[in-house]
């Protein structure tokens, strides 16, 4: 896959805004994905190049953390928590409402290329259990019964 | 502002801005104070929205003279927000709405009346409450962490200034050597709010007695026990306190730089955290000669990425480096060889956040608080099927049942408590006999669990125990970080004995093994997430012996909550045959019977309606039909 001349640009530019930091990598990695998505191993290629820590390295420490993707992330990312205010309060009935309705598994996203369902960590909204956020915005108490309902609402969207 | 270069202009501004905030909140500045809780919780109950609708209103109607906005930090009572409170009255509105706005506007600020219905009402006495402090979930509550929260604007120097800030910092840097500092911090008997529980001034002293050219202290923010929010509460309601805390750590071990490492999903705490301290660098509250004195201070925010065990000490200084979170052995512990290989004092957000209290009040009254072993006070975040969901703060010492009871109202639903699970996925559960114990870290050690971060999920008598250690099972198998064997491998066979238990394939054996491995995993680990990980498992084995004996010999799950191991069944004696249930079955497996259905109206029966009964052979146990039936004719089994 060939990187864009504009991406190859900006994510040196990134890198650039770091350099006085002792150890720069995480903070590179952090700003390359919120603003392309994913850091796929062409991107990790020029983060060594310009910081000189081996693609191995990179590698190990993007695969390690659970925010960098290593794949692009569907447009809407349905991050359903499963932290144990939620999951006790039946968030995992929700999860699974999003995989039958969506035909994809947590960590997957449709070929549309529209959702991705995540199954995330405590959000700390944790009186407004189960709880649930759609590209940062915050969804209090949902119940299986909504879920259409908010797929439907990101669809609309699109049309 | 102007430059805050010495303490006498500290002094100034201290007093200018603690008689402005008192103006403002007792009404003397001739204005209304309106603040709207600006917490997480709230924002996602559009609480920036009603503030935004309040200036609109207010502009409206002219009163932008009479009155003022501002957003303040966590209420605590999260199931009730959004909150918006009045001052000079000290009104509290909760559960606000957009659409409420214009009756504030117009009924209270410029009525002078109070809007009844947005009064908290109280669940026994059903009597509105007007006050916050006469509401019984604040009544037990000591607020030290947590002070400043929802008072305050976070995002205002002044206003931080205005309540006490900076006081423990003038203190401790003009009248205190930094061995006074560590003497008051150790006097103060406060233990790390994190989790382990060691004594603050201890590690403090271990780092001060090192030479090294650079120090460091590191916050740890990274808040990975689901259930917890109250560092993500401090840091977004008054992070000032915790810069200020962390200015008195470096002080008194001789640390110039420090490091907050915070969760990326917290978005509003790193963004104030940020301002904070771009507003105090403006100052000179950091940087190099605080307040004239010989005394440099830098502060810096690192994001973690999504990695639980990056909350433990060495693995997140591994993730501020640049590397994976992975613990280091220890010793060297950080105090002797930490960020960097400095010597480095990593102290979590809570005890950062009590540290300027401790200066400014002094270590005696903070001892006062709280239990032999245990002093201050400790944030819980209370929630699960508890009525009251929110973060409280009461004394080392407050017992469970009135962190339940009086403070978290009780179990909703009149539900039977089952138990309460304290430290997250590293603690254990405590059950009815647990209630009347005095929690301080040691007595939940004794019984089994630990205090952690302060995570307390209150579970039901529909929660099953065998599920949820399932639930910290997975939750850990995920966030090992691989590499130790026993962590590694250990968690996940133990997490395929316990799916085996949850679908009636385990036997007594299977249970035996699991505690076998449990302990395997137990002494074999590196950190305190291996070291730890079985606990939730050996905790309900020893609290629900029989719970999980149903599963692998009678095949039943008493809470009806293990899919494979329960049934919805419909009574044919309750069933009207009005068919929703059928129509609603995503997989069509229930089917009319021949017995005729009950009448809607007694003695009336209905030719042609018949009882419904559900084909388990082809039942994925969604329990839609129980959610829609209006008869109460479906069952779990």
């Amino acid at each position: 896959m060939a990187i864009k001349a504009e991406v190859v640009q900006g994510v040196k530019e990134i890198c650039d805004s770091y350099a006085n930091e002792p150890s720069p990598l995480m903070m590179i990695l952090s700003t390359v994905q919120k603003k392309y998505g994913y850091i796929p191993l062409e991107v990790q290629q020029i983060i060594s190049e310009k910081t000189g820590i081996p693609v191995a390295e990179i590698y190990g420490v993007v695969t390690f953390y659970s925010f960098f993707s290593l794949k692009p992330k569907g447009k809407y990312v349905l991050g359903i928590c499963l932290g144990t205010a939620c999951y006790v309060k039946g968030s995992q009935q929700v999860v699974d409402k999003f995989s039958s309705l969506l035909g994809i598994e947590p960590g997957e996203t449709t070929k549309d290329g529209l959702f991705t369902i995540e199954a995330i960590r405590c959000i700390g909204a944790c009186a407004l259990a189960p709880a649930m956020s759609v590209n940062g915005k915050v969804y209090p108490k949902v119940t299986p019964d909504q879920v259409g309902k908010i797929i439907d609402e990101y669809r609309a969207l699109e049309a | 502002m102007e430059k805050i270069i010495s303490t006498s202009c500290l002094d100034k501004n201290i007093g200018e801005c603690t008689e402005s905030l008192k103006a403002k909140l007792e009404g003397k500045d001739g204005k209304r104070a309106v603040v709207v809780c600006g917490g997480t919780g709230c924002i996602a109950n559009n609480s920036m929205d009603i503030e935004e609708e309040l200036r609109k209103e207010i502009a409206a109607h002219g009163l932008q003279d009479r009155v003022s906005i501002n957003h303040v930090g966590c209420f605590g009572f999260c199931s009730q927000g959004p909150f918006v409170k009045i001052f000079p009255e000290d009104t509290l509105y909760r559960a606000v709405k957009v659409s409420d706005v214009k009756a504030i506007v117009e009924k209270d600020l410029m009525g002078g009346e109070i809007c009844e219905n947005l009064l908290y009402v109280d669940p026994t006495t059903k009597e509105k409450v007007q006050r916050q402090d006469d509401i019984n979930f604040y009544k037990k509550q000591i607020r030290i962490a947590l002070h400043g929260c929802s008072l305050i604007n976070p995002d205002l120097l002044e206003e931080a200034l205005g309540y006490d800030g900076f006081k423990g910092l003038k203190r401790a840097l003009t009248t205190m050597t930094p061995q006074e500092v560590i003497d008051e911090v150790l006097a103060s008997g406060i233990r790390g709010r994190g989790g382990g529980g060691f004594p603050t001034g201890r590690k403090w002293r271990f780092a001060a007695n090192i030479k090294a050219d650079q120090k460091y202290v590191v916050c740890n923010g990274d808040e990975g026990d689901p259930g917890a929010f109250m560092d993500r509460s401090i840091l977004e309601g008054n992070p000032f306190e915790v810069i200020e805390g962390m200015m008195i750590a470096g002080y008194a071990f001789g640390a110039s730089e420090g490091y907050f490492y915070v969760r990326a999903e917290y978005p509003i705490a790193v963004a104030r955290l940020q301002r904070a301290i771009e507003d105090m660098e403006k100052v000179g509250l950091l940087g190099d000669n605080i307040l004239g004195t010989d005394f440099s201070f830098r502060a810096h925010i690192r994001l973690g990425a999504g990695a639980f065990v990056c909350g433990e000490e060495t693995a997140l200084l591994n993730s501020i480096e640049g590397k994976r979170g992975m613990p280091r052995p220890r010793p060297p512990f950080p105090a002797i060889k930490g960020l960097w290989g400095k010597p480095t004092c990593v102290n979590n957000v809570e005890t950062l956040a009590q540290i300027p209290f401790i200066l400014r009040e002094g270590a005696a009254k903070f001892a006062s608080i709280g239990t032999e072993g245990s002093k201050g006070t400790k944030v819980f975040a209370l929630g699960g099927k508890v009525n009251n969901v929110g973060l409280v703060e009461v004394p080392m010492g407050t017992t469970l049942r009135e962190l339940i009871y009086d403070i978290g109202g009780g179990i909703p639903g009149g539900k039977k408590f089952k138990a309460i699970q304290t430290g997250g996925p590293s603690g254990g559960c405590l059950t009815e006999k647990d209630l009347d114990t005095p929690i301080d870290y040691d007595t939940l050690v004794a019984r089994g669990s630990m205090m952690g971060s302060g995570g307390a999920i209150v579970m039901d008598e529909d929660n099953c125990a065998v599920d949820v250690a399932h639930f910290y099972m997975s939750f850990i198998c995920d966030e090992s970080c691989g590499k130790c064997s026993p962590c590694r491998i250990g968690t996940k066979r133990l997490y395929e004995m316990l799916t085996d238990v949850t679908q009636g394939k385990g036997t007594e054996k299977t249970l035996d093994d699991m505690k076998e491995l449990a302990t395997v995993i137990k002494q074999g680990s590196l950190c305190a997430l291996g070291q730890t990980a079985a606990n939730p498992i050996l905790s309900t084995m020893n609290n629900f012996p029989e719970e999980y004996r149903a599963h692998v010999v009678d095949k039943k799950c008493p809470a009806h909550v293990c899919k494979k191991l329960m049934a919805y069944i419909i009574d044919p004696v309750k069933c009207v045959g009005c068919t929703l249930c059928a129509r609603n079955c995503p997989v069509s497996c229930i089917k009319p019977t021949d017995i005729p259905a009950k009448p809607m109206i007694p003695g009336k029966p209905m030719p042609g309606k018949f009882a419904h009964a559900i084909d388990q052979s082809k039942c994925i146990k969604c329990g839609s039909c129980l959610s829609g039936c209006r008869f109460g004719a479906i069952e779990k089994k």
